[in-house]
């Protein structure tokens, strides 16, 4: 018996040679006669360009030519956005190049195309763009008054507006009800500040137009998607475009997008016939590249007196920045299905209205809608458990859905198919110490000691494995949700696995080499898993949403299985057995009752050599197989943070963090391991230290790693993580989705720390992220307020 | 334009002698004259630590030097840290620990991770943590960071490191 390769704890294979130098980004790539690129950029938010002049610019040293939007406005055509939330949703054009007008600080003004990328900087300089500055609106409240108007031709800010209403989709009663009954109703507004991904590699392109088809590198999460928009958007057959995603540093959402960088790359390489590469400096990368979260949330829950939540109104206004990338609209979205969490909600109505401002598009953010609308709801649950004085863990315990309820329809009308939030909340009390903490918290309380300790929970749940398509075609989504996987048995039985969904960290080709190890019984070290190139793999659509396992993992178990059915035909004809009495274990064909086998490299080299096959065999096991969920799959967990709070400096300290997470089944703990930890980085870094900051007219103060906190290793506390295991019963492996757990319930978490541990002085909410100077302001403004008890 | 200067420089055991502009950073020289890809450049400010090298042995971020600087002296880069075909034991460890995900900050966060051992042979979690903060990693959440730096130091890894392993497991880690 060979051991289960799912569940084990492999090593990765991505490692060698990125723990050696031997990486493949973008922005090592040089090809022979390779031009170099650079941007010039509007350092206003808002103005129309009244002219430019680039002579001094051409006659630079180096310059081949320099573009302006002028120059394509015939070829560049207009950037996607692929989620109209509302037939009636408005959108300005989103050329590339900016032709007439910029709309956010950072919008390219034209590119210098030089032969080394220093000349291109240098001639940045030179470009003499003439600009008539025009009034900005920054602020979300701003915005939806319609006075100062973010793109004048539109007539309004407002984009669209998105209802959910749980009395009108017959999910559950209608609001009013629930508010005018309410014994008890909390009313808040949070803020979800702009944050920026902030992925380790710059976005980098090289664009190579000297063969049959343009071939495009780029620092992509979608190569696939981007081909096909490329394509569409610049009015290049889609058979002309090739699109590779090599090591790719990261990506979090941030690389979840068709850039205006990527098609000015493939303008400017059709236009002097030359490979050309783009990469983006830091400080681009932060003005320009999307933003994420930037959201008002006005909320309102009633309950019981005893704490049974009766109805939630969620009213948002959604930043969606100067533009709509190509999800940009569809996050707040993403969002609207997930405030009721994992609670029994009766009542349920969402609006949200997005707004455009004079700010960088906003897209995808690791959660994309699920941290934000987590985030209000677990902070909600904790003021209802203030307001009646009651643990907060109680009132979650007093409206959660039991783990004997599954299947479980939500007042959102998601069918959640399964969970234990039980389990997962009775094993992260009991590695936290509850008691004792809180034992010791009154302790401090009474002593009025300086530090105060405040303990913070937060449950959730999120949809993960984007997405059954017909879920997405319901929601108005352009693309289907679908993965596509092709496994290709080589002659000598070694074994390829093509996957559609493209890897950027997430160490694919480890876990897909295990699911197909155990499924055709080969040994892991045979397996090869390719991804990210358009040319190897022709069908996917990418990585995002928590959806590579979950759906692009379950096409290749698929593909696996097809695999299996040819090789059993052979495997008969080789036996003389009937196909009927041909067992397939661990890698093995067997008749059945007689010690009579064969391997899979025995068949694998009968049907490459084709010399004694049945008649009318194709001379291939290589199969195809394409896997659209007909659900969503649901993790959740619960994360318990003990802060301290030092109350004369408003300094933060996180002194111990448990979380138990609930994924499903695991195919490598070490992987899952890793991604919870980086999730947590990444919402406690909302929590706590991150935020885009702009000034009044609208340029990015946090325009560098100076000033945008991205926290390092001294920032962040030892985690201690477990685990819970409910198997998802929608796909056959039982998993449920991994990579944006950490960061949806770890920021309310944070939050709910901090509160809790100065509440007793007065403060009740504190803005993100919780800064020493926020802390230590709102100690001051309730000790003025007279909030000490 | 400032006239060139000549520069002799020696990294990873082979000696270079280039002109090179004044204003030439030493991660352009490194990735751009001599190839060496695998110092990553991942922000414009000192604060990332991707571009990571030793100088005569000690950490420095390659950005915030010029190539006219390093003449005269000895550059590590994470491409010559292997020896004989064999992982330094930190290349090791952080794929033993799985320290890395996406790959981006790991040549400076190994390279950092070296000096640190090297002044300090026995740190503590804190010292580690201290001893990192001016490399950033967007994937890791730093524990597992942590945890590799840890193994190195306490030779905790495995005497077998070749290049190409990628076929070693471990059972404990991440284990609910």
């Amino acid at each position: 018996m060979t051991i289960a390769e799912v569940g084990r704890a492999r090593l990765r294979k991505e490692d060698a040679h990125l723990i050696t130098g031997r990486s493949r980004y973008t922005d090592n790539m040089t090809l022979p006669g390779m031009l170099h690129l650079a941007m010039v950029r509007s350092p206003f938010a808002h103005a129309k360009i009244t002219s430019i002049d680039a002579s001094a610019a051409k006659s630079s040293p180096g310059v081949v030519a320099v573009l302006t939007g002028a120059d394509v406005a015939a070829q560049q055509g207009s950037l996607p956005n692929a989620w109209p939330i509302t037939p009636e949703q408005k959108a300005p054009a989103h050329p590339a190049i900016a032709v007439d007008a910029v709309a956010f600080a950072g919008e390219v003004v034209a590119c210098i195309i030089a032969r080394s990328a220093a000349a291109a900087r240098d001639a940045v300089e030179l470009v003499d763009v003439s600009y008539e500055e025009l009034p900005v609106v920054l602020d979300l409240e701003e915005a939806l008054k319609d006075e100062v108007l973010a793109h004048p031709d539109l007539g309004t800010n407002k984009s669209a507006t998105w209802i959910f209403d749980s009395g009108e989709a017959g999910t559950g009663k209608a609001i009013s009800e629930a508010l005018e009954g309410a014994e008890v109703l909390i009313e808040r507004t949070f803020y979800q500040q702009r944050l920026i991904p902030a992925f380790m590699e710059p976005r980098s392109t090289v664009v190579d137009p000297t063969g049959e088809q343009i071939t495009v590198w780029s620092a992509t999460q979608i190569p696939h998607i981007l081909r096909l928009m490329l394509a569409l958007t610049l009015g290049i057959p889609e058979s002309k475009v090739r699109v590779i995603a090599p090591d790719v540093g990261g990506g979090f959402g941030g690389k979840l997008q068709v850039t205006p960088e990527e098609a000015i790359t493939v303008l400017a390489a059709r236009h002097t016939g030359k490979p050309c590469k783009y990469t983006e400096t830091r400080s681009e990368s932060l003005m320009a590249a999307h933003h994420g979260r930037a959201q008002v949330q006005k909320v309102k829950l009633s309950a019981t007196k005893e704490g049974i939540v009766t109805g939630l109104d969620v009213h948002l206004l959604a930043d969606m920045g100067a533009y709509l990338g190509l999800v940009t609209s569809g996050v707040p979205i993403l969002g609207a299905f997930m405030y009721n969490s994992i609670y029994k909600f009766p009542a349920y109505r969402f609006e949200c209205t997005n707004l455009f401002t004079n700010k960088a598009w906003t897209d995808a953010y690791r959660g994309a809608g699920r941290p934000e609308a987590t985030f209000a709801i677990e902070r909600l649950m904790d003021e209802l458990a203030v307001e009646l004085g009651i643990d907060p863990l109680e009132v979650r315990k007093k409206n959660w859905i039991t783990h004997e309820e599954f299947p479980f329809t939500t007042v959102a009308g998601l069918e959640y198919d399964s969970g234990n939030y039980e389990a997962a909340t009775a094993k992260a009390v009991e590695l936290f110490g509850y008691d004792e903490l809180r034992a010791e918290q009154a302790l401090r309380r009474e002593a009025n000691d300086p530090v105060q300790l405040g303990i913070g929970i937060s449950t959730f749940t999120e949809m993960c494995g984007l997405a059954p398509s017909r879920v997405l075609g319901a929601l108005s989504y352009a693309a289907g949700g679908w993965e596509h996987a092709q496994v290709r048995v080589l002659p000598t039985g070694n074994i390829e696995v093509v996957t559609g969904s493209s890897a950027h960290g997430q160490g694919h080709e480890t876990a897909w080499s295990q699911l197909v190890a155990d499924r055709l019984g080969v040994p892991f070290e045979n397996v090869e898993v390719l991804h990210g190139d358009t040319q190897t793999s022709q069908r996917g659509l990418d990585t995002y949403g928590s959806r590579s396992l979950t759906v692009g993992g379950m096409a290749v178990l698929a593909a696996a299985d097809k695999v299996i059915e040819k090789a059993k035909v052979v495997a008969a004809h080789m036996m003389e057995a009937s196909e009927e009495d041909i067992e397939f274990t661990e890698g093995k064909f067997s008749v059945k009752g007689t010690d009579q086998s064969t391997a899979l490299g025995e068949i694998a080299f009968a049907a490459f050599s084709a010399h004694n096959l049945p008649d009318g065999f194709e001379p291939n096991l290589d199969s195809d197989a394409t896997f659209d969920p007909q659900n969503f799959s649901f993790p959740h967990g619960t994360h318990l943070a003990a802060m301290e709070v030092d109350t004369e400096t408003g300094q933060v300290t996180i002194r111990k963090y448990v979380c138990v997470d609930d994924v499903g089944v695991v195919v490598n703990p070490l992987i899952v391991e890793g991604q919870v930890h980086g999730g947590l980085a990444q919402g406690i870094a909302q929590a706590l230290y991150e935020e885009a900051v702009h000034d009044d007219a609208g340029t990015l103060v946090t325009g560098s790693f100076v000033d945008y906190l991205v926290p390092s290793a001294p920032d962040l506390p030892h985690f201690t993580t477990a685990r819970t295991e409910t198997p998802s019963t929608t796909n056959q492996l039982g998993a449920k989705g991994v990579g944006e757990a950490g960061t949806i319930a770890s920021t309310p978490a944070i939050v709910n720390g901090v509160l809790d541990a100065v509440r007793h002085l007065g403060v009740t909410d504190i803005k993100m992220p919780c800064t020493p100077s926020r802390v230590w302001a709102a100690l001051e403004e309730a000790k003025t307020t007279g909030g000490v008890q | 334009m400032a006239s060139s200067k000549t520069i002799t420089v020696e990294v990873d055991d082979v000696s270079y002698t280039d002109n090179v502009e004044p204003r030439l950073l030493l991660v352009q020289y490194l990735r751009e004259r001599l190839g060496k890809t695998g110092t990553l450049i991942g922000c414009d400010t000192t604060n990332c630590g991707a571009c990571t090298v030793h100088l005569d042995g000690v950490s420095v971020k390659s950005c915030t030097m010029f190539a006219v600087q390093a003449d005269g002296h000895n550059v590590t880069t994470i491409e010559g840290l292997a020896r004989d075909g064999k992982l330094a034991p930190l290349q090791q460890a952080f794929h033993e620990c799985h320290a890395l995900q996406c790959g981006f900050c790991t040549p400076g966060m190994i390279m950092q991770s070296a000096s640190l051992l090297a002044e300090n042979p026995h740190p503590t979690e804190k010292e580690i943590r201290d001893g990192l903060e001016g490399n950033l990693c967007r994937c890791t959440g730093y524990q597992n960071i942590v945890a590799a730096v840890q193994a190195a130091a306490d030779g905790t890894v495995s005497a077998d490191s070749t290049v190409s392993a990628d076929s070693d497991e471990t059972e404990t880690a991440g284990v609910a």
